[in-house]
């Protein structure tokens, strides 16, 4: 394991901003990944996903870029899929991969090929709601999967547009507020039990999992308000669950992260029931890296410091060239 | 095991300090006027705003760059080289003695005539102003009127102070003077302290209405009857398109008006330049607060407005400002009547900076946001310029920053994400959620096993093999 820089200045551009709904947490996470470069030496320069992008690095080439946007096109691939057109090197997950894990459900179906638990769920586009009815299609998934049930878009991250929905009353309205973040919705069976975040990391020996991360917002339901504001929300690193238990979360975090061909980091979130069973919710193939995110907690948790870690990461992105 | 459990030899030569549990230890030590200072999702939303893919109709941005900025920056530059002994120094609370009776001037275009210069306090921006205002005036749990809806900036001043506002209905006449009189009513029978009314009588901010002529008789005639205190917040008076400045309310009663002014519209926001005018008594308040908060305002941006209106000409300006904004309103408007589908109705502002829209039956504009950021399109949810969660199918576009092509591009975009959105809404309505097969089983309370059991897996991706 090799999480000690080297001396040799690394020249690191990080992305982030973006124009989707969630610019405002990528520009955070690529200001702290930014300062956390530049403490632990290297030359780190933050750029926004745009026009002056591709010229930029043209004219001056970067070792490697740190994808530091969440949402769309940091996350789907087609960002990734640039660099790979321009061969630029970057840290983190190959275009394919991230198309993968970005389709919720997709991922969702891999995952549990493999064996791995995921809360029954339905994905489905607006038309079919439309076409078919959408009093009877809910009547449906209301019978199948029961109450309460997790609404949230297919795709997208910091809790945007997701809801618990404990009463069939709310659920009409839930649609509506969630496919107003995309055209396809996934209704999940919502899993009481504790929420951990298990962030992965291949420094070189193949991938790892950190210590967990365990969530446990004051308001109960861990929003985007609780995810970012310092103070409503608890978080325990590592967290305060039996050794099995903490085991079996680290095994489906790198079952899932080498099951949907992930690579150089992620983050999986995850439930545990009353029962000790781990469910997979989601993963995150560009976690999120703000003074609030739960990755730098675990990279801290696990004795390193955040720049050495990102700096590794980038070095062996500059490497594979 | 492949897990990475803490080594202290490895990449950990400083050691980290080990985090809060809740990111904060002072978390349980704040005010109570500070619960609802959070992150949210609109905020979030509206950081796309700042790229130029995206046409903002949300922010109320003056269009500086319609001034002389040259004549503009060698003027500051002068005051800087030839009288920085004064313009970088700390000056007078109440603020500069020459800026004072140049703002009476330029209240005098709106019928205030018998201001003296000794009546005004400088302030850090109009801002500012109500901030000082409620400070001197509110203790927590009194209570605001304030029209329905009302400045958002405002609301966050009261809310600060834990006041309680009430709102009063406004029509396309401005506040409603019989509204006005029964929440008074009702504030008496309640007992409750009334501390002021705060109106924005000309090209209101959000809904672009201007209180009339009629009506401004009207509402002073209850404030005295009820012995009610006024503060009038005047940012967009001089910008009206069809007529000459109204007389202010401040014009009709001196003892009973606190007079809100700011060159943030008329000049540059970025000064922050804006002032109170009040009867003595409370003038020796407000310099009192306004030197515990800032000290004093600052001296060059004052020294520059005062420059400003000494040499340049500022009406002039205002009059181009005010063809600008015209010829942008006119945009907004044509636009909106031959694209917004129907349901959708507005407000036509014949001054100011807004137009406030409400959605057709049953949408919710800030439900409806990601869907317009989506569409490179932003604007200001209703909800906001309440205080008391009203709001909910309005909206709030500004067409003072755009140019008129990028307004018609932006109404464009804004009409095709409420049409979605009514098509949204047909889908989801009306659905009957009484007739489905849970209801009564599990609707409010967990799931058991039995009906976990009776279900069955249910993705449609991976039917069958449920682990």
């Amino acid at each position: 394991m090799t999480a000690m820089p080297e001396t040799d200045l690394l020249r690191a551009v990080v992305l982030a901003g973006g124009l989707t709904f969630e610019r405002e947490v990528s520009l955070s996470s690529g200001t702290q990944v930014v300062e956390a470069l530049l403490r632990a030496g290297l030359d780190a320069e933050l750029r926004d996903a745009d026009g002056d992008l591709l010229p930029g690095l043209a004219a001056a080439p970067a070792d490697a870029v740190f994808i530091a946007l969440h949402g769309s096109t940091g996350e789907d691939g087609a960002v990734r899929a640039v660099l790979d057109l321009a061969g630029v090197p970057y840290v983190g997950s190959p275009a394919a991969a991230c198309r993968l894990a970005w389709d919720k459900p997709a991922a969702k179906s891999v995952v549990r090929s493999a064996g791995v638990t995921t809360p029954d769920w339905v994905a489905l586009p607006h038309s079919t709601f439309r076409e078919l009815g959408a009093g009877a299609v809910l009547d449906l998934i209301v019978a199948r999967l029961g109450l309460p049930l997790m609404v949230k878009p297919a795709s997208g991250g910091s809790a945007l547009g997701a809801q618990k929905v404990s009463r069939v009353e709310d659920l009409p309205a839930a649609m509506v507020s969630c496919f107003a973040y995309g055209d396809t919705v996934l209704v999940e069976r919502f899993v009481e039990g504790i929420e951990l975040a298990v962030s992965v990391v291949d420094l070189g020996e193949g991938p790892r999992a950190l210590p967990a991360v365990e969530i446990v917002p004051e308001s109960g339901v861990f929003d985007y308000t609780s995810r970012y504001t310092p103070g409503l929300t608890e978080y325990h690193t590592p967290a305060r669950v039996p050794d099995d238990v903490a085991r079996r979360a680290a095994e489906v975090a790198v079952t899932v992260h080498e099951e949907l061909g992930l690579a150089d980091l992620s983050r999986t979130d995850l439930i545990v029931d009353a029962d000790g069973a781990v469910h997979f919710l989601e993963v995150n193939v560009s976690p999120g890296l703000t003074e609030t995110s739960m990755f730098p907690m675990a990279v801290e948790a696990a004795g390193h410091r955040l720049g050495d870690v990102l700096t590794t990461l980038l070095r062996q992105a500059a490497a594979r060239g | 095991m492949s897990s990475l459990t803490p080594d202290p030899s490895v990449g950990a030569s400083v050691p980290v300090p080990a985090r809060h549990p809740r990111l904060d230890p002072l978390a349980d030590r704040y005010a109570a006027r500070t619960h609802g200072m959070k992150s949210s999702e609109i905020r979030a939303l509206f950081s796309v705003v700042s790229r130029p893919e995206v046409v903002s109709l949300a922010g109320g941005m003056p269009a500086v760059t319609a001034l002389p900025l040259d004549a503009v920056g060698s003027m500051i530059g002068e005051l800087v080289s030839g009288m920085g002994a004064q313009t970088l120094q700390y000056g007078s609370g109440q603020g500069d003695p020459r800026l004072r009776e140049r703002i009476c001037d330029v209240m005098a275009l709106e019928g205030i005539t018998d201001a003296s210069p000794s009546e005004v306090v400088v302030t850090v921006g109009s801002q500012q102003g109500p901030d000082l205002v409620t400070r001197v005036f509110v203790d927590p749990g009194d209570v605001i009127l304030a029209e329905a809806p009302s400045y958002v900036g405002a609301l966050g001043v009261f809310q600060a102070a834990q006041a309680r506002v009430q709102h009063v209905l406004m029509d396309d006449d401005g506040l409603v003077p019989e509204a006005l009189e029964d929440a008074l009513i009702e504030c008496r029978a309640r007992g409750d302290k009334v501390k002021f009314l705060y109106t924005i009588p000309n090209f209101h901010n959000p809904a672009g209405i201007t209180l009339s002529e009629e009506r401004r008789g009207k509402v002073m005639e209850i404030a005295d009857r009820y012995d009610l205190l006024v503060v009038e917040d005047n940012p967009y008076g001089l910008l009206g398109f069809d007529r000459e400045p109204m007389r202010a309310l401040r014009a009709r009663e001196s003892e009973r008006v606190i007079y809100l002014g700011s060159f943030s519209k008329t000049f540059s926001p970025g000064l922050r330049v804006g002032w109170v005018l009040a009867p003595l008594a409370v003038r020796e308040k407000l310099v009192l607060a306004t030197e515990a908060q800032v000290l004093c305002p600052p001296s060059l941006t004052q020294y520059a407005v005062a420059r400003y209106l000494d040499t340049q000409p500022w009406q002039q300006q205002i009059k181009t400002f005010i063809e600008l904004y015209r010829e942008r309103r006119d945009a907004c408007l044509d636009s909106l009547a031959a694209l917004m589908p129907p349901g959708t109705t507005w407000t036509r502002p014949d001054g100011g900076f807004y137009v406030w829209l409400k959605l057709p039956r049953g949408l919710d504009a800030k439900l409806m946001q990601p869907r317009a950021v989506s569409a490179h399109v932003a604007y200001v949810p209703g909800i906001g310029f309440y205080a008391d969660g009203q709001g909910k199918e309005y909206m709030r576009l500004s067409y003072c920053y755009p140019e008129p092509d990028q307004i018609r591009e932006g109404v464009r975009r804004l009409a095709r994400v409420v049409e979605a959105e009514l098509d949204l809404h047909s889908t989801f309505d009306g659905v009957d959620t009484g007739s489905f097969r849970t209801v009564g089983r599990s609707s409010d309370r967990p799931r058991t096993p039995e009906v976990a059991e009776l279900a069955g897996p249910a993705s449609t991706d991976q039917i069958g093999d449920q682990p």
